[in-house]
């Protein structure tokens, strides 16, 4: 199906009718696998069973930023292409992404303490993590602030664009600086330095929250447009006993 | 019976002499249409009696009223803006007013149907257009019970028919002993009233 | 429901519903505290040693949110004028508008501060003083903001004069605030003391802030 047929947000809400059980179901089945093999992949010689929360900790930390680069594709959708639902996939996408994001520094405060002994360093990764944060709690408000629909998503994807720049300091900020959070373990160049016993269960997590977090965006879209749906009918019946 | 009267009424905004040596009376089912080119006082001199302004000169007074409150906490003021928050649903707003201005419980509802919008009740109120808002406004006069009605340009923003809705309520405010100062550059739609003519100072 | 319960409920209802809604001072005061090590330097050591004082800081500015327009929004729809024609006195409805505003921003600052001071390696006795000590002072800093919020009503962009004002006024507040809550940390000042002048301070201000801001809103209307 081109693309452009999902441009029409009846077509789209069908759509969405139609795959959200199966997406829900997936995400349930890859939960239910992800947690058995989380539970006997075997214990880190180090740290014992608390390494294991970097089953929780690295989907979420994925998550948080795979979620602004959501926003920015459909911030270009809003602003040059002009596509209808671009806004509603930016305007759902955030608070989930601040959720993700949440989790992740939450996850990571408590791993830190064991390990690092403190529950916060200001070094330049979870620092970072806290900015992408705070900018995604920025966006939700200026969400909530200007009251007209597509005026509110031409100004959050201009946000959204020029936030986009932490993306990268995220990613990279374990290589460029000296930093207490370990370096680049899964995404690299040279191959995962993982062990396959610990490797297979985390990303098969990535997998689950991946699928969960699909699923819980269509849902809010689907809200979302409802939502919009409300709000012209309120305005018409103001009109019609003017 | 109810008396509103002035004597050698000044008012002073912003430096300078808007109008000196007012004298007016209104008594009770009487209403007063103040008229006059822009800028003489009209406004001013409203504001003045809801005592949001003080005198510069003279004096006013009110004889039958309530001695233990002012004349502005027995009047109802019908300015230039509706005093309307848009995040509130019209019900709200009117159920705002209607208990901080000391209405009766209830009567709120009669209100919003006396004007026409019982039926967008649970709407938002940046949903209405300009003459429902300014029903809406009038809604509160209909809502809390005060003799003295204060009116700045009432018949603006409104249709035909609510004109003649609006000129219902000041008959009815009339009938039941009530005094009306209006400002106004139109008729209003009540027959003998007074006239007050401003004219400008220069 | 009364005439200043319903004024009350009406303020909270806007403070929630319009704008960023109830938690946009949080947020601040989050973004605040974010930035202090970016200008301090991360020694997690120093950080927990100024935390109080960091806390303190970012409460004080954070709290300056939505004072502006606490009276402006309704002197700019006209609802001002008919507060003023009510039965209830001004000084009251004024108080009334201020205590909704510490609870839809200032006590939702003195719930933030215990998160906030996990980030500044505060140990738990500190975010105890401090909580408690925002927690008593908070509304010293809204009912002395009141008075530049009434000060400031009639003009257009208040927002910095209005800090200008009331700045300086809350000095002992801040003084005091952090005096306590450094006394419980590290002593040897027993914590009663400056947390009774605080308390005090607080009480002085819930009396002339109502007061003074209802003096300056009658001359601002003239």
């Amino acid at each position: 199906m081109p693309v452009i047929d999902l441009a029409n947000p009846s077509r789209f809400l069908a759509l969405t009718d139609r795959i959200l059980p199966w997406l829900a179901g997936a995400a349930a089945f890859a939960f239910a696998l992800g947690i058995t093999q989380a539970y006997i992949a075997p214990d880190d010689y180090q740290q014992g069973a608390t390494a294991k929360i970097m089953f929780i900790h690295v989907p979420a930390a994925w998550l948080g930023t795979f979620c602004w680069v959501l926003m920015s594709a459909a911030a270009l959708g809003t602003l040059v292409w002009r596509h209808p639902l671009a806004d509603v996939a930016a305007k759902a996408a955030a608070p989930i992404g601040a959720a993700f994001t949440l989790m992740c520094l939450v996850t990571g405060m408590l791993w830190g303490r064991p390990m690092w002994g403190t529950y916060w360093v200001w070094d330049a990764r979870l620092t970072s993590v806290l900015v992408l944060f705070l900018m995604y709690l920025g966006v939700i408000a200026l969400w909530r602030t200007i009251e007209e629909p597509s005026r509110a998503a031409r100004v959050v994807a201009v946000l959204t664009l020029v936030g986009a720049i932490n993306i990268p300091i995220i990613k990279f900020s374990v290589d460029w600086w000296n930093t207490l959070h370990q370096p680049a373990a899964v995404l690299r160049l040279s191959g995962s330095s993982i062990h396959p016993a610990i490797l297979v269960p985390l990303l098969i997590s990535i997998a689950a929250f991946t699928l969960l977090f699909l699923t819980l965006h269509l849902a809010a879209m689907r809200n979302e447009i409802m939502r919009r749906r409300v709000r012209t009918m309120l305005m018409m019946q103001a009109d019609a006993r003017a | 019976m109810m008396r509103l009267s002035s004597s050698d009424l000044g008012c002073v905004r912003g430096g300078r002499q808007v109008f000196h040596g007012l004298s007016f009376a209104v008594g009770a089912s009487e209403a007063l249409v103040v008229t006059g080119p822009n800028g003489v006082g009209k406004s001013s001199l409203l504001r003045l009696v809801a005592g949001l302004v003080r005198p510069a000169q003279g004096r006013l007074v009110l004889d039958g009223g309530d001695p233990e409150l002012t004349i502005g906490e027995q009047a109802h003021y019908l300015g230039h803006q509706d005093a309307l928050k848009p995040a509130l649903s019209v019900r709200e707003n009117l159920g705002f007013w209607t208990d901080f201005l000391g209405g009766a419980i209830g009567r709120a509802k009669d209100a919003l149907a006396a004007v026409g919008l019982d039926g967008l009740a649970h709407l938002p109120a940046t949903y209405l257009s300009a003459g429902q808002r300014r029903r809406l406004s009038l809604a509160r006069l209909v809502a809390i019970e005060r003799p003295i009605w204060l009116l700045d340009e009432p018949t603006s923003a409104l249709d035909a028919a609510a004109q003649a809705m609006l000129a219902e309520l000041m008959r009815t405010h009339l009938a039941g002993g009530g005094l009306i100062l209006a400002a106004t550059h139109g008729p209003i739609g009540l027959n003998g009233v007074k006239e007050l003519r401003l004219e400008s100072n220069r | 429901m009364t005439a200043l319960s319903a004024l009350l409920v009406r303020d909270i209802r806007l403070a929630v519903r319009v704008g960023g809604g109830a938690l946009i001072g949080v947020l601040f005061f989050l973004i605040v505290v974010t930035l202090m090590p970016f200008a301090i330097g991360p020694d997690l050591a120093l950080l927990s040693r100024i935390g109080p004082a960091i806390l303190w800081l970012g409460a004080l500015l954070a709290n300056l949110l939505a004072l502006d327009r606490l009276i402006a929004m309704d002197q700019e729809d006209g609802s001002l004028d008919l507060i003023l024609m009510a039965r209830a006195p001004l000084e009251l409805a004024v108080a009334v508008k201020a205590l909704a505003h510490w609870l839809t921003t200032g006590l939702p600052l003195v719930l933030a501060a215990p998160i906030l001071g996990l980030l500044l390696n505060l140990d738990l006795a500190a975010t105890g003083a401090v909580a408690l000590t925002l927690l008593a002072g908070t509304p010293a800093l809204t009912f002395i903001g009141l008075i530049g919020a009434a000060l400031t009503v009639a003009l257009r962009r208040g927002g910095l004069l209005l800090a200008v004002l009331v700045l300086p006024l809350t000095v002992p507040v801040l003084i005091f605030g952090v005096a306590a809550s450094n006394a419980a940390i590290v002593g040897p000042v027993p914590f009663g003391a400056p947390f009774s002048i605080l308390c005090a301070l607080t009480l002085m201000s819930l009396v002339v802030g109502p007061l003074a801001a209802a003096i300056a809103v009658r001359q601002s209307l003239e």
